[in-house]
């Protein structure tokens, strides 16, 4: 069938796309024209992803294509699956509304270095979606790490490049850790394939010795608390879209990494005591994370801490996978963490893309000078307060659904304490979001020096973003869906040479 | 088989000095020579997988040719960035702290 031969083209194009993007964004020379290129690349790729979805909710069935026919060991082969397919999807969705409004943000100037760093950034982070084989993970992550070091540094300052140069560090030595446990894998089973290492993979020291290192690289770049350092400066001091895109998608890459290493390809590695204490590093997260933004001065940095709350309940799916003394994975639990990123994916950048017109607009984020911010930028601030909704958790947002099923997951594995937690970490994201929102609606000052309300486009978008964080709490029939594709093995294997 | 375990033993301490000085130097340059090293190390290691009998495994040279394409870049970007921060002023220690960014 016609169909069924071109659909695994659409992996290696998922790939090829932002990397086309990125090169023919280095050789047109007119702002308009690489604008125009780039959204036009951006729309492509939602079109793609819409595609791979379509086809493994239709098909049930997911996809691996061998590039140039190689295949596994020596050519690079790329898979896709429910879950790799959502985050596609996301990631494309996100792309296309961040690429919108940066065609607004960006000066001249800064738009020749932007685009194609941002092209680049979102080949790696494709490519770490859709990759096969343990190294060309590592690849992917570099290039899509390297990428987001140089868009931090675009900020220009003294503290961005500082904080782009930390989070350099950092990202080199959490691949460099993933690398080592790689490198002990390929010893123990002479194979680098995730689908070959899940049937071989064991119960023994070595495994568990790479499995702690591959955790611990991406820990470093996912930044679960107590490595979460880089993070906050990071992720505050870049330019609105790719703060947007560093909390809403990178770290979430590595997560999903971390997601695919210990339920699926090293899964009889894993062991109780790792589970809990994940998910107990997470616990303090979600807790240091909120207070941390409770005392944050500044908007972005607010919303960054923010993120290292979040990152916290994202790990609460280690403990939470498994009920006590059983194995068995429950598909509940999952669901529940990709619906978190999903929702918090969509809230934390239409967070910071509001943040970013704040910014723009005042030239500071100074949160105690912003008295009076619902009369200048109403839009920012009614994108602030939706997201908000959704980060806190509150019905019907993506965010309620998410910990509303994570809830469920603790009541019924057993670990009901672990939802204490939760609802904590929920209660004091209302008190931060609550003292932005209450500093934004405090009229009591001398009219600020331009009242009239800010007429920019950008604010549209974040706005967007704030609603598709709201609305994915309506629909969650076809993510649960797609979802049951997830951790099957893949059943149709298609190359360009048979 | 001695030469591999060389190689091992050798990967192991290469890895365990840069890890070291990543973690406990406080001047950029140093963290990234040692972060350097450590790179180093895990080629080593990796490079010792190479050889089965009489048979040489040509998978781990491809990785470790493209970890060092993927660790130059990385290095130059940290230079790069470096020699902004110096030509900005003041000099390269760490003192970024995240309350005042």
């Amino acid at each position: 069938m016609m169909s069924d031969l071109l659909t695994p083209l659409l992996l290696p194009l998922m790939v090829a796309t932002p990397l086309i993007a990125a090169l023919v964004s280095i050789l047109v020379g007119s702002k308009r024209l690489r604008v125009g290129i780039s959204l036009l690349f951006a729309i492509l790729q939602v079109l793609i992803a819409l595609g791979l979805v379509l086809f493994l909710s239709t098909y049930q069935s997911a996809i691996r294509y061998e590039l140039g026919g190689w295949g596994a060991p020596l050519g690079i082969d790329l898979t896709v699956d429910g879950l790799s397919a959502l985050m596609l999807m996301l990631s494309s969705v996100l792309v296309l509304v961040l690429s919108l409004y940066s065609s607004q943000y960006f000066s001249h100037q800064d738009s020749v270095r932007f685009w194609p760093l941002w092209w680049l950034l979102i080949a790696g982070l494709n490519a770490v979606f859709l990759a096969a084989d343990a190294f060309n993970i590592f690849v992917a992550l570099e290039i899509m790490g390297l990428s987001a070091v140089a868009l931090v540094s675009l900020g220009g300052s003294r503290a961005a490049l500082m904080s782009a140069l930390r989070y350099a560090l950092v990202g080199l030595l959490g691949s460099l850790l993933y690398l080592l446990g790689v490198a002990l894998l390929y010893r123990a089973y002479g194979t680098l394939d995730l689908l070959m290492l899940s049937t071989v993979a064991d119960h023994n020291p070595l495994t568990w010795v790479s499995l702690s290192l591959i955790s611990l690289g991406l820990l470093l770049k996912t930044a679960l608390l107590p490595l979460h350092f880089w993070l906050p400066a990071a992720h505050s001091s870049a330019p609105a879209p790719v703060s947007a895109v560093l909390s809403a998608l990178v770290v979430k890459a590595s997560f999903y990494l971390l997601m695919r290493f210990w339920f699926d390809v090293l899964s009889p590695a894993t062991n109780e005591i790792g589970m809990t204490a994940l998910g107990v590093l997470g616990a303090v997260a979600i807790i240091w994370g909120c207070v941390a933004a409770l005392r944050a001065q500044r908007l972005k940095l607010l919303i960054a801490y923010s993120t290292v709350a979040q990152i916290g309940y994202l790990f609460l799916l280690f403990p939470l996978a498994t009920a006590s003394g059983s194995s068995m994975i429950n598909a509940g639990t999952i669901a529940a963490v990709v619906y978190f990123i999903l929702a918090h994916a969509l809230a934390k950048a239409a967070m910071f893309l509001a943040a970013g017109d704040i910014q723009s607009y005042y030239g500071h984020d100074n949160i105690n000078k912003l008295k009076g911010l619902v009369l200048t930028l109403p839009m920012a601030v009614a994108t602030f307060a939706i997201a908000g909704v959704s980060l806190i958790g509150l019905p019907p947002s993506g965010g309620f659904i998410a910990k509303w099923l994570l809830l469920e997951s603790a009541i019924s594995s057993g670990k009901w304490w672990w939802a204490v937690i939760m609802l904590m970490g929920g209660l004091l994201a209302a008190l931060y979001i609550g003292k932005v929102l209450s500093i934004a609606f405090n009229q009591d000052i001398d009219r600020p020096t331009v009242h009239r309300p800010a007429q920019n486009r950008s604010a549209f978008y974040g706005f967007t973003l704030a609603i598709l964080a709201v609305f994915c709490g309506f629909n969650t029939e076809w993510v649960l869906n797609l979802l049951e594709v997830q951790f099957e093995r893949p059943l149709m294997t298609s190359g360009g040479v048979q | 088989m001695t030469h591999d375990l060389l190689f091992s033993i050798t990967g192991v301490v290469l890895i365990g000095i840069g890890l070291f000085g990543s973690v406990a130097s406080t001047h950029i340059i140093k963290k990234l020579i040692a972060i350097n090293i450590m790179g180093l190390g895990i080629f080593m290691i990796f490079l010792s997988t190479a050889r089965h009998g009489m048979i040489t495994d040509p998978i781990p040279h491809a990785v470790v040719l493209t970890g060092i394409v993927v660790a130059i870049a990385g290095t130059s970007l940290c230079l790069w960035l470096a020699l902004k921060i110096h030509l900005l002023g003041e000099d390269t220690t760490e003192e970024v702290n995240a309350n005042d960014v």
